[in-house]
């Protein structure tokens, strides 16, 4: 009984830690779409920042990684 | 990880079969348990990555043309526009380093795509797999820094832009984010490709429903569609992860090779 409660609770609690990733989405999309705006604005400079544009959004996609992190550690290793 | 709900809901059909089932380790030959030197299906596919890699960057350039063949100038493209990757993001003196971080472009690429084929195993799904790559690079790119720099890799740390009273707050959230690298290095490539293939997975699991009712004249025309278009998005994942790992260890070689910011 008492580790069924431990279960659900480790369940539940990998479900909340997936919204986190609803985070790393919203923080994606702000660093494509500033790159297209800025791109569209001057687009004979863009092809020389796609790097840094790939370079933000694996910065920003990794706070979600930690929110899929925690969400496997909560399924696998609680 | 998944045996336990095999056939829990089966319904007399076949084709029932759990989305995270692929990504089971198992041997080769037998029905042994899973060993140290045990040859799986793990190394049966990166044994094929290998032979592959070799038969383009090899073979397809043992000819050494001055006008390239189709499959040569495909290997002087992946070689050119990794060259050119390092040389933007990590700096001429990170030239020496280059060999590897192909090495490292071609392995992931070539599993990733090797991976789409139906049927096939994806190394890079597995955590065990890029844990390795990501701390191989976060090893030598600490101990390049301090036989590079001395003790002074410790500036990286100091940012010394930064106003005085604000350093040892930055210091301790850049130890922090420099100590993670690894752990974000590695979930990054082996969480989209194991998210991407099992979605593939869940929606081939509603393909054969127009067996079971009428309601599958109406799923399984969907769930086909919704099967393509990732299986296309997937392909674009594929190399995207590809490229963020590699550039990702341009970012940290160019962290080591020059600290002060």
């Amino acid at each position: 009984m008492e580790g069924d409660i431990v279960q659900m609770g480790a369940y539940i609690g990998a479900g909340l830690a997936c919204t986190g990733m609803g985070g790393a989405a919203v923080g994606v999309g702000h660093v494509v779409g500033n790159f297209l705006s800025g791109a569209l604005r001057n687009p004979s400079a863009a092809g020389g920042q796609t790097a840094t544009m790939f370079i933000g959004i694996a910065f920003s996609e990794a706070l979600g990684i930690f929110s899929f992190l925690v969400a496997l550690l909560l399924m696998f290793a609680v | 990880m998944a045996t336990e709900a095999h056939g829990a809901e089966d319904k007399g059909l076949e084709l029932v079969f759990h989305p995270m089932d692929q990504f089971i380790v198992k041997p080769l030959f037998g029905d042994g348990g899973v060993g140290t030197f045990t040859i799986t299906n793990v190394t049966l596919w990166m044994a094929i990555t290998v032979l592959a890699i070799v038969a383009l960057l090899v073979l397809g350039t043992s000819g050494r043309n001055t006008v390239p063949s189709r499959i040569q100038s495909i290997a002087e493209l992946a070689y050119g526009f990794i060259r050119k990757m390092v040389e933007d993001v990590a700096g001429k003196d990170a030239l020496p380093y280059f060999p590897y971080i192909m090495t490292l472009f071609i392995f992931i690429v070539f599993s990733n795509f090797l991976g789409l084929l139906p049927g096939a195993f994806t190394t890079t799904s597995h955590i065990a797999v890029t844990a390795v790559m990501a701390m191989a690079v976060f090893l030598a790119v600490t101990i390049l820094g301090f036989v590079k720099n001395g003790f002074g890799f410790l500036s990286v740390f100091w940012i010394s832009s930064a106003p005085l009273p604000l350093r040892p707050i930055l210091a301790l959230i850049e130890v922090i984010s420099y100590f993670v690298r690894p752990v974000s290095h590695s979930i990054r490539l082996a969480g989209n490709m194991m998210a991407g293939h099992a979605v593939i997975k869940v929606f081939a699991a509603f393909a054969p429903m127009v067996l079971i009712g009428w309601i599958g004249v109406l799923v399984t025309p969907l769930s086909i569609i919704a099967i393509t278009a990732i299986y296309a998005l997937e392909v674009l994942v594929a190399f995207i992860q590809a490229y963020v790992f590699t550039i990702l260890t341009c970012v940290y070689l160019k962290d080591a090779l020059h600290p002060h910011h």
